[in-house]
Order: structure tokens, then C-alpha cells, then sequence
């Protein structure tokens, strides 16, 4: 398998643009990655993008406002993890020897409020069923349940990303907020308030791959799972599911396989961006990748281990919960963030000296995607 | 009129029409052609009544997409006899009301009167008495 290197990454602020098209967005992305690639037309042979609600051709329409077309372009859907997904491909094109450059991107313009999803049938919407928030609620209440979480961590997950993001040119919230705050917003599901919920928004994130050469920051591993049945609280959701509660979790299969094929583990890690759709998600990430051992997510956040300055820190960038949640660009805004603390760009936010990165997005599908750069 | 046939019976008593595999023997819901853990085609038809226990419960305040009924009203999962966990509103809108295993029985709630005027019911469990 060949080397594979982040040559070039670019953002478009995520945020709420209601002047900027979504090709625009993508256009301002792609156009980033490829300068600081110093990669033009005709330079790369294969393009990948993810999004879920861009529509069709979505990817087309953003290269073809570049100016670059010709070579085969993917649209890729996968829910939260449709940019994870994008990257895999891309990734795989690279390493098999297919490609010597490619570009890949997410692109998404939601609407405000509740995601309305046709993964949905007509009669779960109608019967009140089609309420993502009240699934996030659901698995906060086992996870409560089944370890030491209370909705006082769950607060302080939501400070702890806050103050990072207020850190972050690139994030929709820029400003910190206090637990007793985060306690008084909106119950909008018990246990989880407004604010402990990220919010839908817009934004683009590109990454340039290229066969490496060994220096720079390297994609290490780049592996997208889906879930295997039995969990009734999968992001697959179901409407029903066993009673047996050992069915693995498909962030786990993807941190396995992810771990396996870097020659890493959780141990070598510096810093991780992990999927925060909700508070509670982002300790059930700690469980699930193994940052922690089950029931231990509480222990370890209280630790001071994953905010800035600690051991691990988790979501330097302020996560979803800052950032907001573009689904298609969201997890390629975790990849651009972790590539430039590889590179020691992150100025306030910066973790020291980080070498070892992991990002981590799962939803819908389910789909779960796991990244590991080095440099 | 139910929000879709072949979810339930409506009794009395009512009943989720499960499936229950041959092969394997589990049980899954809403009932589905194929067994959703083995992939054998030797699914049969099974009615499940509950009792059954609750095993996670919250309210859900603001009404999600494509939902015209009530808010708030409860959500949950519950956990029933056969092996199989399944997800439905709950009767009881006010979390503090309800606890973690206690005894669920399942009735039919009206949702909302659809534009001919009928009524649309579905599943959903009530607090054992
Ligand atoms: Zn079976």
C-alpha cells in the first residue's frame, strides 16, 4: 500500500451563509486546499465529495465552477459521515496506486432546526417517531444509566467545546458559556438542553491527497463502517432491537479496523476530533474508540485529560457543538482542523508538539468513519 | 385508522405484529420479510402483547418534521418478554413521572384527525396500573 499525504486542506467558515450557494461554499474550499497544494487544472485525476443534501451532482457543480472538469467526480452520501466516507474513497484511490492526486470535499447548506431526513417512512414522521433529538435522548439516558455521566458532565462537555471554539476563526459560536447557562437553555429532550445539541448549518472543508513521500502530515488509516443489526439505539434506527446488549457499535468496528491498519492505538494518541452531534455522543466516543474504558467516559473528562492543555485534548476546534454540523463537511472540517495542528498552525488552540490525530464522525445508516494522520 | 397497517391489531387487547425467525428465533419488529439477523426467509408472523418494561424514556417537546400531533409527549423504548426492545411514544409526557423497568402496557392513542376527518391511532405504551 503507497503513502498516502495531505498535500493541501481549505475551509469555508461554517456558519449560516444565506447569500453564499452551496457551490460557492465548495468552490471556496476546493480552491484553498488546491493553492496550498499548489495543485491546478489538470492536476489532480479524480475528485470525491460528500454531501446529503446538495442535491444532484453536487460535486459536479462545484468543479465545474472551478473550471476543472473531465476527470471521474463521486458524489458520495453517508449521512454524518458522508465526508468520512468521500475520504476513504479518495484515500484508496491513492494507496492502490490508482490516482496520484485527488481532491476531495464536503459541501452542505441545511435548513435551521431539527433535520427533517427521508431516511425516515411517512408514517414515523406521523406518528412522532422521525424525532432525531429524542433518539440523542435516549442513548443520553443508557449512557447516564450504565455509567457515572450526569447532566452536570454533559454540561461540561458543552463549556469545554464552547471554550475551545471561542478559539476558532472557522466556528459558528465564538463565544464561552458557563454550565449554569448551558443547565438553563431550552429542555428540548431530557436530559438534553438546546445547547448541549449542535445546531444544522452550512460550510465546505476540502483535503488534496497525493502519493507521499514519507514527510508531512500522512492519512494512516481512512476506514468507513456501518453497523451490524441488534442495538435498538443504533444510528441506524431502528424500530426495535435485541435485548442482548454486546452488539458492537460501528464507531468501535471503525476505531478497530482504523487502529489495525495504522499499527496505532489509542494510547498513541495526541489529540482527537470526535463526533459531538450531542454532549453525551461525544462520551460515548471516548467509550466507543477506546480513549477510555466503558463507564469510564465521566472519569476521564473530569480529568481535565481532553479539554486543551490535558493529556488528550478532544475537539480543539470546539467541535459540532461550536462549529455546527454541515453534514456532508463536517467530518472533513475535523480532517482540516487536525491537519493544521499536526502542522503547529493552530496558534490559541493548539495542542504542543502533536504528532498522532484521530477524527471521528457516525450518524445515519448507520455510518461510522474513523481517520488517523500523522506526521 | 391506523398511521400504517400491519404495525398492530387493535384489539382489544392490541398486539405489534412481530416477526420471529425459524432459523434463529428472534424477534423483530415491524415485521419484515427477511430476518433482519440471519437473512433466512422463514420469518412467521407472531403478535406480541406485553406486558413489557421500560428502558428508556424522555419527552419530546417540539413537534419533528412531518408530525401534527400533540406536544410534549413521551418517547422511549421498552423492553418486552420476547426478546425484543422496541421504539414507541410513551403515554406519560412528564419524564419525572416515570422510571427506569417499570411495567408498560400496550394500548392505541389517537395521533391526529386526518383531512377526511378520521382519526389516525398508533402503538404506543402506557404505565402499568
Ligand atoms: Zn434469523
Amino acid at each position: 500500500m503507497g503513502v498516502v499525504e495531505v498535500a493541501g486542506v481549505g475551509m469555508h467558515p461554517f456558519g449560516r451563509h444565506p447569500d453564499t450557494s452551496t457551490t460557492d461554499m465548495g468552490v471556496v474550499a476546493v480552491r484553498a486546499a488546491l493553492a496550498e497544494a499548489e495543485v491546478g487544472r489538470g492536476g489532480f485525476q479524480a475528485a470525491f465529495c460528500g454531501t446529503a443534501y446538495g442535491g444532484v451532482a453536487c460535486g459536479h457543480k462545484v468543479l465545474g465552477a472551478l473550471g476543472m472538469t473531465g476527470m471521474p467526480i463521486v458524489d458520495v452520501e453517508a449521512g454524518c459521515a458522508s465526508g468520512g466516507a468521500a475520504l476513504q474513497l479518495a484515500a484508496s484511490a491513492i494507496s492502490s496506486g490508482q490516482h496520484d492526486c485527488v481532491v476531495v470535499f464536503g459541501v452542505e447548506k441545511m435548513p435551521r432546526g431539527i433535520i427533517r431526513s427521508s431516511f425516515f417512512d411517512p408514517w414515523q414522521e406521523e406518528a412522532g417517531l422521525a424525532a432525531t433529538p429524542g433518539y440523542f435522548a435516549l442513548r443520553a439516558m443508557r449512557l447516564m444509566h450504565t455509567s457515572g455521566v450526569t447532566k452536570d458532565h454533559l454540561a461540561a462537555v458543552v463549556v469545554k467545546n464552547r471554550r475551545h471554539g471561542a478559539e476558532n476563526p472557522d466556528a459558528m459560536f465564538r463565544s464561552e458559556v458557563t454550565a449554569a447557562e448551558v443547565l438553563e437553555s431550552r429542555l428540548v429532550c431530557e436530559p438534553l438542553h438546546l445547547w448541549m445539541l449542535c445546531s444544522p448549518n452550512e460550510g465546505a472543508a476540502a483535503v488534496v491527497l497525493r502519493a507521499g513521500t514519507g514527510t508531512g502530515v500522512r492519512l494512516a488509516s481512512a476506514v468507513l463502517r456501518s453497523h451490524l443489526p441488534g442495538s435498538v439505539l443504533s444510528e441506524s434506527t431502528p424500530m426495535s432491537g435485541l435485548t442482548d446488549d454486546a452488539v458492537v457499535p460501528p464507531t468501535t468496528l471503525a476505531a478497530r479496523d482504523a487502529f489495525q491498519e495504522s499499527g496505532l492505538g489509542p494510547e498513541d494518541l495526541d489529540v482527537v476530533e470526535c463526533q459531538d452531534t450531542d454532549a453525551a455522543r461525544e462520551l460515548l466516543s471516548y467509550e466507543e474508540l477506546g480513549l477510555c474504558p466503558a463507564g469510564g467516559s465521566a472519569e476521564l473528562l473530569e480529568s481535565g485529560a481532553t479539554t486543551l492543555g490535558g493529556r488528550l485534548p478532544v475537539n480543539p476546534s470546539g467541535g459540532l457543538l461550536s462549529k455546527g454540523e454541515p453534514l456532508g463537511a463536517s467530518a472533513l472540517g475535523q480532517v482540516v482542523e487536525l491537519v493544521r495542528q499536526l502542522r503547529d498552525e493552530c496558534g490559541s488552540r493548539q495542542v504542543p508538539g502533536a504528532r498522532t490525530a484521530l477524527s471521528h464522525t457516525v450518524g445515519r445508516g448507520a455510518n461510522a468513519g474513523v481517520v488517523v494522520l500523522q506526521r | 385508522m391506523p398511521v400504517r397497517h400491519g404495525l398492530f391489531v387493535e384489539g382489544p387487547p392490541p398486539a405489534l405484529v412481530c416477526g420471529r425467525c425459524g432459523t434463529c428465533a428472534k424477534v423483530h419488529f415491524p415485521r419484515a420479510l427477511l430476518c433482519p439477523y440471519c437473512s433466512a426467509d422463514t420469518v412467521d408472523e407472531v403478535h406480541v402483547r406485553g406486558p413489557g418494561t421500560l428502558w428508556a424514556f424522555t419527552a419530546v417537546t417540539a413537534p419533528p418534521p412531518g408530525y401534527a400531533g400533540d406536544v410534549p409527549y413521551g418517547f422511549g423504548v421498552v423492553e418486552l418478554p420476547e426478546g425484543v426492545r422496541v421504539v414507541a411514544r410513551i403515554t406519560e409526557s412528564d419524564p419525572a413521572a416515570l422510571s427506569l423497568d417499570e411495567s408498560m402496557e400496550l394500548v392505541v392513542v389517537a395521533l391526529h384527525t386526518d383531512e377526511l376527518g378520521r382519526s389516525v391511532v398508533t402503538y404506543a405504551f402506557a404505565p402499568g396500573s
